[in-house]
């Protein structure tokens, strides 16, 4: 059998070892009901406290400040919805970036009631155009405003510091999507909500994090519970896991940011020599480890499958390798070709020489979907 | 004029696409606009969702122009994009060739 090689690591990174050994020795400790007050709940609690603080100093916020959903497109929508009915005497109004998420344009059309989303364009490489941001924040009617980190589809950051600043100028509480860059740059101050994907930088499944400062009014979207954003009890054992993998990765950034820049670089230089391919994104201004590019008369799923067989794990935002026969939204709204498309989101430690073996594949095994296509000399 | 429309210059070449998927609408129109002197215009039906951002981006990547995409409307179930050759070299670039 040829040998793996996961250049899909985006929103679903592979394990992170300390991430495993930290979920083990928190179930073991800390499976019991966190609300109960005797021994077996309480050291639940500490381990569960103990996680809040532990992503509160990294946040750069209060522990109170940090609430854990089950999962992070859950997350984006409670975020959505909690702020926008918390100004809901402003209006119902959201402005957000073309290439947010696809769970932020859902919540944002579903909370304003009828009140359509003012979507910001981006240009060719996937950046919100600030003057348009600063325009529609000011409009009339805004209830919150959502712009991500970075987008984890082409990489590029965006410009949230100045974003924030319109916004706060306007009054409206930003949303930072951090799903695609937390564990991997440095996030920063400027945001009235976060969000942030465990899975993205390696720890298991059951959490993902939210983090709203207390400045933030949250109207009331669900039935009572003890917890308003997130009803029910949380997995201590997922969130004690989060905390304890975001601490591993940091530790280790600079390193692994500056060798993933590097296998970057390559794939890039590799991928822009075969022909009529487009690579896409900011080749600067970006996350460290996330890179797409299109290759014109490409079937993406004939390419991942062909890449699969090959031994690589890779993404695609083509129409054909979605359930919905739409591509995806990112690529449309940088104007980029949409088909023929590979996203690659590299994991930390991957050894270099199989970033070779797949900058040496990548042309032939475009090649090979072009040969069937019958499209060489077009 | 087309019954839905769209302005179609004479002379037009047509390429119906529609039930092709992705990325067959471009790969028959690379192959008709092979065949077809410098200016000439082509409209494109289709119905797959990715020929609207495709067409356009190919013709980007070509040299051509798209003079306009119409999505598909009430009274149509297909989009058409309607593209205009541009250049005097017709034949496909060579792969990796400089523009210039």
């Amino acid at each position: 059998m040829t040998s793996r090689t996961y250049l899909d690591a985006g929103g679903r990174a592979p394990l992170h070892p300390a991430g495993t050994q930290a979920l083990a020795a928190a179930l073991a400790e800390g499976w019991a009901d966190p609300r109960r007050l005797h021994s077996e709940g309480r050291r639940a609690r500490a381990l569960l406290d103990g996680a809040r603080e532990s992503l509160a100093d990294v946040l750069g916020c209060r522990t109170e400040e940090v609430h854990l959903a089950p999962q992070h497109t859950a997350s984006l929508h409670a975020a959505v919805e909690h702020a926008v009915e918390g100004r809901r005497r402003f209006g119902r109004r959201t402005v957000l970036s073309a290439v947010e998420r696809a769970a932020v344009h859902a919540a944002a059309r579903f909370a304003g009631s009828g009140t359509e989303p003012d979507v910001v364009p981006v240009d060719g490489r996937g950046r919100v155009d600030l003057d348009a941001w600063r325009g529609a924040v000011a409009g009339p009617g805004v209830a919150l405003a959502a712009l991500q980190h970075a987008n984890g589809e082409v990489g590029t950051s965006q410009p949230v510091a100045a974003a924030h600043e319109a916004a706060t100028a306007a009054g409206v509480p930003l949303l930072v999507d951090a799903g695609a860059s937390l564990g991997h740059v440095d996030v920063g101050p400027h945001w009235d909500l976060l969000a942030a994907d465990p899975g993205d930088w390696g720890a298991p499944d059951g959490v993902a994090v939210l983090a709203v400062r207390t400045r933030v009014r949250a109207g009331r979207v669900r039935p009572e519970d003890d917890d308003r954003w997130f009803p029910g009890r949380v997995d201590v054992p997922a969130a004690f896991a989060a905390a304890v993998t975001l601490r591993a990765v940091l530790e280790d950034r600079a390193h692994a940011d500056t060798a993933r820049r590097q296998q970057v670089a390559r794939i890039r230089a590799a991928a822009a020599a075969v022909p009529d391919v487009e690579v896409l994104g900011d080749p600067v201004d970006a996350l460290p480890h996330v890179l797409t590019f299109s290759c014109l008369y490409v079937d993406g799923e004939a390419l991942t499958d062909e890449l699969d067989r090959r031994g690589f794990a890779v993404g695609s935002g083509s129409a054909c390798t979605s359930s919905t026969l739409e591509p995806s939204h990112v690529l449309a709204a940088m104007g980029a070709l949409t088909h023929g498309n590979v996203r690659i989101a590299l994991p930390r430690d991957l050894p270099d020489d199989e970033v070779d073996r797949f900058c040496h594949e990548l042309p032939e095994a475009v090649a090979a979907v072009r040969r069937v296509l019958g499209v060489a000399g077009l | 004029m087309t019954p839905d429309g769209a302005p179609v210059p004479v002379g037009t070449e047509e390429l119906d696409a529609r039930g092709l998927r992705c990325p067959l609408p471009v790969i028959h129109l690379a192959r008709l606009a092979a065949g077809l002197a410098p200016g000439s215009a082509v409209l494109v039906r289709w119905t797959d969702p990715a020929a609207a951002h495709d067409i356009p981006a190919w013709a980007r990547m070509r040299g051509h122009v798209v003079v306009e995409t119409r999505p598909p409307g009430d009274l149509t179930d297909h989009g058409t994009t309607l593209v205009r050759l541009g250049g005097d070299d017709e034949g496909p670039a060579p792969a990796g060739a400089d523009p210039s």
